[in-house]
């Protein structure tokens, strides 16, 4: 197996201690779209919570620059002005769907959970065909 | 309950999230692009990230939600909506539109972005503006709700939601 592979294996790994770390000790589903959505509806008690998980994110990024082990390549970023659809895109669906890859595609499949099960396949399904789309027929 | 250790394990566990997303390489939009280019240059990573990662939650998940309370709060919060619902899938769907423009989905969009990566600091700006658009979406329904019902006329709406599955 590629080395690439078992980093990913690993990485994922990490994923799932981090969102059981996030469950046993918060009692939360460890998902982005969730977490930074709801952000924009305080309740009392229920901001800071959020704005650590999503400051510790940032904090990977940095860290991850800081020492020196990674670049991150973003060659392959569409344009600005794709971009900048796709994101809007990105921020509205998840929020109309409840989750996104972390919250659905390894929370909710993890529970089991029908709705997360629909949601995977259908932004998987939308994605690749999106793909297909720019890819193969543009 | 102290106040200030919830805080602490959220922040170390966005940490360790997004550790995972950068060893993973799903940082990487390239990487995830080519995933789901199944009839191209197919790459199986994010598939292995997936794996690993169910592989270690799902049993954290099943022992953790058995315990009666979690350890740094009072109760656990977890989703208790059951109904696939059309928003769900039109969601969903929105959203694979613009995952599979970019490559790029909300974990990896802040790590990046934490980085001072322009581009993705443009892309994390777009994502909260479509945030704040469902919000801005869901206060209108809800007012043309509480207009219509007055009238005795309500019109189902694909994005419409009965106050006891918010």
């Amino acid at each position: 197996m590629k080395h690439e592979w078992w980093m990913a294996l690993i990485g994922g790994g990490v994923l799932g201690a981090a969102s059981g770390l996030l469950l046993w000790a918060n009692g939360r589903i460890a998902g982005v779209s969730g977490i930074a959505g709801s952000t924009l509806r305080p309740r009392t008690g229920d901001v800071a919570w959020r704005l650590a998980f999503l400051v510790g994110l940032a904090l990977a990024g940095l860290a991850a620059v800081g020492l020196g082990k990674h670049s991150f390549d973003v060659s392959a970023l569409p344009g600005t002005g794709l971009l900048v659809v796709a994101g809007v895109a990105v921020g509205l669906g998840t929020r109309y769907a409840n989750g996104c890859t972390s919250g659905h595609g390894i929370c909710g499949l993890s529970r089991g959970s029908l709705r997360s099960i629909v949601a995977t396949g259908t932004f998987m399904a939308a994605a690749a065909a999106t793909v297909f789309a720019v890819r193969h027929l543009a | 309950m102290n106040k200030i250790l919830p805080i602490l394990t959220a922040l170390a566990s966005g940490l360790l999230f997004g550790a995972g997303l950068v060893l993973a390489d799903m940082t990487n939009p390239g990487r995830v692009l080519n995933f789901l280019d199944v009839a191209g240059s197919f790459d199986p990573t994010l598939g292995f990230v997936m794996a690993g990662a169910i592989a270690v939650y799902a049993p954290l998940y099943w022992l953790g939600v058995r315990r009666t309370k979690p350890l740094a709060v009072a109760k656990f919060d977890l989703p208790t909506l059951r109904r696939v619902q059309p928003r769900l899938v039109l969601g969903s769907a929105l959203f694979g539109l613009g995952w599979g423009l970019s490559g790029v989905c909300p974990g990896p969009a802040l790590v990046v972005a934490g980085a001072g990566a322009a581009p993705l600091l443009l892309f994390s700006a777009a994502m909260m503006v479509g945030m704040v658009a469902y919000e801005v979406l869901e206060w209108l329904t809800a007012r043309s709700r509480h207009e219509t019902q007055d009238q005795d006329s309500r019109v189902p709406s694909a994005f419409a939601v009965t106050p006891a599955e918010r």
